[in-house]
Formats: structure tokens, C-alpha cells, sequence
């Protein structure tokens, strides 16, 4: 008697099909890819109209707006597409496919690794559509062409950190609602950054040291920097070092969360 | 009041006004910029009319979230006339706009922010954020009254936001130049900040077509959130 052998998939082939599950419901979504994009670019077309009488500030480190005000594109991007990969994760917990998953032989590092690749995809997108209205808007790429792969390479990384915090939420909480109530906490740290001003020219002591404190001013002036200085190690170093830092520590995190979840009802 | 909607109806204003008004008070001193009170109350009368915007948008997630849950069919059996739906979810969204303007002005009048409005141009400025939150409100509960889930949220804030962010923000409109100098002229809410700015330094510049302006997108935004009911109620039915 002859029997079908079952084999089980391989890792890359977990992976490949999990990520295309998680990139067609990215893709479903609009709150996944038009509001990232959609949102961010609105603003940077008001902001570059709008903060124009800052070039007049005596110091200001560039004579386009669009140079300065294209960073926070690029983090806000980044937020609200980091909470909508939170979001879907929420809600795969949710409905209880992480753990029907966990009955196939699926690693849950494959799993966290297909939800990073499909708002990975999405930063490549944002990062081009964002390179693109920046030009536009008069701003220069002062690195070049490498330049703009290490810009769009920073949208990515700094995509996938926010999912991860997101993540990381959703896991623990196991609620969606919690994990869209990160979206002010996160808008906190966008807004009490450099990303209005730079710090050196911020009048405010203690906003300041506010700024000076908070990681997203470094992501902020990792990706300034290739516009305005072309290329600063320092400011890369630390705004790269300090998203990679947070992405592996919230990411294991999770895992540990993720493998939890098993075991709990 | 959903708590983490209230919260968040005040935390933002606070998180604007902090970032403006610590990380831009340099424009204060950009040639051409005038404004007696100092920079914190410019950016105050923009923040304040914002604030009342965010109790209003986030009065319609209240709304679609009825939605989500079946709440709002049970409501529709509950009275028989729909307006006074629509004006229960409006009073919500005022008052929790009330709420989050007096402590936003506590927090900068404790910041030590300058003001010379009296009696009359407070109750103005009073009427100005009732006004806005009405808006606000009937717009964001018209596009719940269509979309019934939470999911229509983006559809809700981000044109409020446009039309805010299309006022003169961060500088007066005599600083601003290109499309955005030329928009903010054809956008009504301009005058309300203008008017909520200027009421702040004592005078009632712009305040009289900031608040006609404002009874006109009132009567528009009533009309846009009942249809919606209409649309709702057929089909719950």
C-alpha cells in the first residue's frame, strides 16, 4: 500500500506564501498603502508652501524647504504604515490564525518575517513616491545616487521598526483597538523631534532636550542629512544604529510573545 | 465618552501646541511677522480651533464604531425622528471640544502665553470653538452615517485636516506666498483663525466673516450628515 507522503514546506516557502498572504491584505487595505502615502505627501506639499519664511531664520542649513521638511515625510509614512501592518496582525491574533498557524509547521520568526516584508514592500513604494514629490518640490539629493538608495533603504528600516513596536503591542494585547491607540503615542515622539526645526536653532531649552532625547530625531537627521550635507556617517550611524536597535530588541520581544500565545487560551 | 477618544481629543492639541509653539518660535522674529500677543498665542488660535475639529472627527469614530458593534440599528428603532441622533452625537463632540480647550488654555496660560481678550472676545472665541466642532462633528457622523464601519475614519480626518493645514499655521497669510498664499484667501476657516487670533489680542478683526463663513459650512455640513441618516436608515433596513 502506497501513501502520499507529506512534506513539509521548506522555510523559504513558508515564508514566500505568508508574505504573499500578508501583502494581498496589505494590498486590500487602503488605510495599508494609499493613506501612507496619500497622507504624508498632503502635508509635505502644505508644509513646503507654508514653512517657506523659515529659510529667513538666520542658520537654517538649506535655502529649499523641501531639502528640510521632506524627513518627516518620511517618518510619518512610516507611522501610519507601521500601525497598519500592527493592525493586521491584531487582527490575525484576533480571529485565532496565529494559532491555527501554530499547528502547521510554521516557525513564528517566518511569521514576524512575512509581516516585515510586506511593509517593507510598502517603504519601497512610500520611498519612491516621496524621493519623486521631494524633486519636485525643489529638493536636492546632496549624496547622490547612492544617496537615494541609502534614503529609500532608511524608509524600509525605519517602516519595519515602527511595525515592530506595533507588533509587539498587538502580541501582548491581543487587541486592535490598542494597537491603533499607539498612533497618537507614536505622533508624540514624530512631533517633539527636529522635525519642525533644527535643533540646534530651537529657541526652547527644554524642547530641546526634549528632541535631543528622542530616537526619532536621529532617524529625522539620518535622512536630512543625505539631502542636505550628502554624506554624514555620524548622523547615519545613529539613526540607522538606533531603529536597527529598537526593530531586534522589539522583534524578540514579540517572538517570545508570539511563542506565549501557544500556550495560552 | 469613549476614554481613549477623549484622551486623544486632548493630547494632540497639546503634543501641536508644544511642537510649534517650542520648535518654531524662531519665525516669530522672520521680517514681516506681526503679532502683539508673542508666538505662542499665534499658534494658540490655530490649535484651539483644531482641538474642537479633533472632538468633532473623533465624535464620528464614536459613530462608526455603533455602527461596527449594531448599536446604531437598535438606536434607529429607539426614535422614530433622526435628528435628534445626529444632535446627540454634535453635543457630545461640543462638549468634549469645550473640555479639551479649557485645558488647553490652562496649559498655556499657566505656559505664561499673553492675552488680552476680554469677556466678549472669550465668549466670541467660545462660539468660534462650539462652531467648529459642530462642523467637525456633522461631517465626520455624515461619512459614518455612509460607510458604517470604522474603517471610513481616513475619509473622516483627512479633509478636516487639509482645510486646517490650508490656514495660515505657522506664519500670517502676509508671509505666505504660492498656491497655499492663494488658497488660504478662498478657504473659509482662515478667518476663523484670523478671527480666533485676533481675538486673543483684544480686537475682533476677520471675527464677523470667520463666523459667517462658518454658519454657511454649518447649514452645508447639517445638511450633508442628515442625507447621510437617510442613507443609513435604508439600509439598516
Amino acid at each position: 500500500m502506497a501513501f502520499a507522503v507529506r512534506r513539509r514546506p521548506s522555510p523559504p516557502a513558508q515564508f514566500r506564501d505568508l508574505t504573499l498572504r500578508a501583502i494581498r491584505s496589505t494590498a486590500h487595505g487602503g488605510d495599508a498603502i494609499a493613506l501612507p502615502i496619500v497622507f504624508p505627501l498632503l502635508i509635505f506639499a502644505i508644509n513646503i508652501e507654508a514653512l517657506e519664511s523659515i529659510l529667513l531664520v538666520s542658520g537654517f542649513p538649506t535655502g529649499h524647504v523641501a531639502d528640510f521638511a521632506v524627513a518627516l515625510t518620511f517618518l510619518q509614512g512610516a507611522l501610519f504604515s507601521g500601525i497598519a501592518c500592527a493592525s493586521r496582525m491584531a487582527s490575525d491574533i484576533e480571529s485565532g490564525f496565529i494559532k491555527r498557524i501554530a499547528l502547521a509547521p510554521v516557525s513564528m520568526p517566518v511569521v514576524l518575517g512575512a509581516r516585515f516584508s510586506s511593509v517593507a514592500l510598502v517603504g519601497v513604494l512610500q520611498g519612491v513616491c516621496y524621493l519623486g514629490a521631494s524633486l519636485v518640490g525643489g529638493a536636492t539629493v546632496a549624496a547622490g545616487l547612492g544617496g537615494v538608495f541609502v534614503i529609500v533603504g532608511l524608509a524600509i528600516l525605519f517602516n519595519v521598526t515602527f511595525a515592530s513596536v506595533g507588533i509587539l503591542l498587538a502580541v501582548r494585547t491581543r487587541s486592535g483597538e490598542a494597537v491603533q491607540s499607539l498612533f497618537p503615542v507614536f505622533f508624540v515622539f514624530i512631533m517633539l523631534s527636529s522635525a519642525l526645526m533644527p535643533r540646534n536653532l530651537i529657541e526652547a531649552g527644554w524642547f530641546r532636550d526634549v528632541a535631543k532625547s528622542n530616537a526619532v530625531t536621529y532617524m529625522l537627521e539620518a535622512i536630512r542629512s543625505l539631502f542636505i550635507r550628502g554624506w554624514n556617517a555620524q548622523a547615519l550611524e545613529l539613526g540607522a544604529g538606533l531603529a536597527v536597535g529598537i526593530l531586534c530588541l522589539t522583534a524578540l520581544l514579540s517572538l517570545r510573545g508570539m511563542r506565549r500565545l501557544m500556550v495560552t487560551p | 465618552m469613549s476614554p481613549p477618544f477623549f484622551i486623544i481629543t486632548m493630547l494632540f492639541p497639546l503634543i501641536f501646541l508644544a511642537a510649534f509653539s517650542g520648535a518654531l518660535s524662531p519665525l516669530f522674529y522672520v521680517e514681516g511677522f506681526s503679532y502683539s500677543q508673542g508666538y505662542t498665542a499665534f499658534v494658540y488660535g490655530f490649535i484651539i480651533l483644531q482641538a474642537a475639529a479633533f472632538g468633532g472627527i473623533f465624535t464620528g469614530y464614536s459613530t462608526a464604531r455603533d455602527f461596527d458593534i449594531g448599536f446604531a440599528s437598535r438606536l434607529f428603532l429607539a426614535t422614530p425622528r433622526r435628528a435628534p441622533i445626529i444632535a446627540g452625537y454634535v453635543g457630545v463632540a461640543v462638549i468634549r471640544s469645550l473640555i479639551a480647550a479649557m485645558v488647553l488654555t490652562v496649559a498655556v496660560l499657566v505656559g505664561g502665553m499673553k492675552s488680552r481678550a476680554g469677556f466678549t472676545q472669550d465668549a466670541l472665541l467660545v462660539a468660534m470653538i462650539v462652531v467648529v466642532a459642530m462642523i467637525a462633528s456633522l461631517w465626520a457622523c455624515g461619512v459614518a452615517m455612509r460607510i458604517r464601519a470604522t474603517r471610513g475614519g481616513p475619509l473622516m480626518y483627512t479633509p478636516i485636516l487639509v482645510v486646517l493645514f490650508s490656514t495660515p499655521v505657522y506664519v500670517p497669510s502676509n508671509l505666505l506666498r504660492g498656491w497655499l498664499g492663494t488658497v488660504i484667501h478662498w478657504n473659509p476657516m482662515t478667518y476663523m483663525v484670523e478671527g480666533a487670533r485676533s481675538l486673543l489680542a483684544g480686537a475682533d478683526h476677520a471675527v464677523g466673516r470667520g463666523l459667517g463663513y462658518g454658519a454657511v459650512l454649518l447649514a452645508l455640513a447639517l445638511v450633508w450628515a442628515l442625507l447621510g441618516v437617510r442613507q443609513a436608515e435604508r439600509s439598516t433596513w
